[in-house]
């Protein structure tokens, strides 16, 4: 559906894409990941026809983002990182405009705009003026905008920043509800939102790319790299230190770090070889030597360390700047 | 045209349910009663003195009223036209709705003339209030109507020009404070060039007196089209369209 091949994008000074390649195919849902200033925005323009690239190409459904750009547009559902609203404007209103400027049918664009809005649970705010919705509400006039013409592709730039928790939770689920339909790149530079939304992802970090996966290797080569956090309770049955040496025994551990110490809970952390994930290993020992599991799991991984981990190495992870993904 | 027209109807659609519009219409219909009372006043004046002097003089309500009529209205213009088309481009710029734009299948020219039309029929609802002064005159007097008919026309091109060159200042800027001072400052640059006539009739003061704006409205409200100040306003015209056509292509290579 989409195929990239050596893009890349000089501004006046920077050069914020650099010879990047990737393709999605129909039905993709693709996540675009990286700190910010990695050069996700510009891609994203680059595809939407916003703007040329400077050297490279991009093709949408077969046709060029440059030679052709009207097909592309026609096929393109775009909510930028800001979405494109008139504050002065009502909600039906604003998608009847935005119906007509993507072509829409005459005969259709009531039917279309009442579709999109119900789709996206607006209806409700539907005689509003854009400037009095929250910003939840912005978001989904933003992507019921994207979607009005039913295109083939939908381009979404970090689609819930700058959204509180319950606004980022129903952003996702209806994103994931049109994934059915269509083809999606979403970007974003927070891990777990690729997690939850996507099946595949494109890493790019300082314009380049890092990494091509599908979202459970990422998660799976990520989580080796994870620390486990370990709490059990002795039952009497030996203290800290004892515990501490049978963890070091188990095969596939590198390191073990004793965090606090009550009287009837022992928390570790525990971190595995790359190649290796001891969680299982480290859950059977515990049981073997009598004690009480109380909790095992794997501390979230940053995107940082995903960095570290793809680009191999640290100094070039430290420039992962990008707010790393906590929770 | 269904894509000029959809953007020109967003855009008279954001006109009159924001203030500017109402704003604009109630400065023009204040100013241009003003002037229509100030000069028929003195029209009126002047010929009950010339009718009590016993020597009448020939008074003529083209010449003294509607003629000068048209001039001071071309100067409200002035004042008034950048604020139209300031919000233009800057808005949507600083919106961000301009990506938008450029990312719906339609051509750049399309946006751009759907554009400037809105900002001439915003003009032209300006012109509606100053037909209402005029039919005062035709009620009460029996003026000519072929110089108000070409006096019209001379406006609405004038204004045309002026609203090409805003619309193009207003890409240039995503400020739209900026965008009406500019706007101002040229359309005020373009009226005052020939005012050098004074200095004696050197080639320099020859052009600037051609490309003074206001200079060819003289001819269309005496009921005159000459073809030369015709091709002057269409070139203006063509040039502003073109030059916004060409700022938003080069938005896109620089974005
Ligand atoms: N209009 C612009 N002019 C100059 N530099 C820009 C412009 N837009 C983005 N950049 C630079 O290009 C790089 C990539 O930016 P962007 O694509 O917005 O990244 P992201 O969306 O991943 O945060 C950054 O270094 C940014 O400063
Ligand atoms: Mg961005």
């Amino acid at each position: 559906m989409i195929q990239v091949e050596g893009l890349s994008k000089n501004y006046a000074r920077t050069v914020a894409v650099n010879n990047i390649s990737f393709s999605v195919e129909k039905g993709d849902v693709v996540g675009f990941l990286g700190p910010n200033g990695a050069g996700k925005t510009t891609t994203m323009r680059i595809l939407t026809c916003f703007m040329p690239p400077t050297a490279g190409k991009a093709t949408v459904a077969g046709f060029d983002v440059f030679e052709q750009p009207f097909e592309v547009k026609k096929r393109i559902g775009y909510l930028p990182e800001s979405p494109p609203l008139y504050p002065e404007m009502s909600v039906a209103d604003y998608l009847m405009f935005v119906a007509r400027l993507k072509n829409v049918a005459n005969s259709e664009i009531k039917r279309r705009t009442e579709e999109v809005m119900e789709r996206c649970a607006i209806a409700d705010v539907k005689p509003k003026l854009i400037s009095k919705l929250s910003r939840g509400y912005r978001q989904r006039v933003g992507l019921a905008q994207a979607i009005i013409h039913n295109p083939d592709v939908l381009i979404l730039d970090e689609p819930t920043s700058g959204l509180d928790p319950k606004q980022i939770n129903e952003t996702r689920e209806l994103i994931k509800s049109l994934s059915g339909e269509h083809t999606i790149i979403l970007s974003t530079h927070i891990l777990p939102e690729v997690e939850a939304v996507c099946e595949k992802v494109i890493i790019i970090n300082k314009g380049k790319l890092v990494a091509t996966d599908s979202v459970e290797n990422l998660k799976h080569r990520a989580g080796l790299n994870a620390a486990i956090q370990l709490q059990l309770d002795t039952a009497g049955n030996g203290n800290a230190e004892v515990v501490r040496q049978t963890l070091e025994q188990v095969p596939g551990v590198s390191k073990v770090l004793e965090k606090t110490v009550s009287s009837d809970r022992l928390v570790f952390e525990i971190e595995g070889l790359s190649d290796r994930n001891p969680r299982a290993d480290v859950a059977r020992a515990v049981v073997n030597s009598g004690w009480n599991l109380l909790e095992l799991k794997s501390l979230t991984f940053s995107l940082e360390e995903v960095f570290l981990e793809l680009t191999g190495s640290s100094a070039e992870a430290t420039v992962a700047n990008g707010k790393g993904a906590a929770a | 045209m269904r894509n000029i027209w959809t953007v020109c109807r967003r855009e008279l659609y954001s006109y009159f349910v924001s203030p500017i519009a109402w704003v604009l219409l109630a400065i023009f219909a204040l100013l241009s009663g003003y002037f229509t009372y100030l000069i028929t006043g003195y029209f009126v004046q002047a010929s009950l003195q010339s009718q009590m002097s016993g020597q009448p003089m020939p008074m003529n309500l083209n010449e003294q009223v509607i003629t000068p009529l048209f001039s001071n209205i071309a100067v409200i213009g002035l004042f008034l036209i950048p604020l139209i088309t300031m919000r233009l481009f800057a808005e949507e710029k600083r919106q961000g709705t301009i990506e938008l734009l450029a990312t719906s299948p339609i051509h750049d020219l399309e946006i751009v003339m759907g554009k400037w039309l809105s900002a001439v029929l915003m003009y032209c609802a300006l012109l509606l209030v100053l037909l209402i002064d005029y039919s005062f005159l035709f009620l009460y007097g029996q003026p000519d109507w072929k110089p108000v008919v070409t006096g019209f026309l001379g406006v609405l091109l004038e204004g045309g020009c002026l609203l090409a060159l805003g619309t193009f200042i207003s890409t240039t800027t995503k400020n739209q404070i900026i965008a009406g001072a500019v706007g101002f400052s040229l359309a005020l640059l373009l009226w005052i060039l020939n005012w050098t006539t004074s200095f004696g009739n050197s080639p320099t003061v020859q052009v600037l007196g051609y490309l003074s704006i206001l200079s060819h409205l003289d001819s269309f409200s005496r009921g005159v089209i000459d073809s030369k100040d015709v091709i002057y306003y269409l070139s203006l015209i063509f040039l502003g369209l073109f030059l916004t056509t060409r700022s938003l292509e080069s938005l896109r290579w620089r974005a």
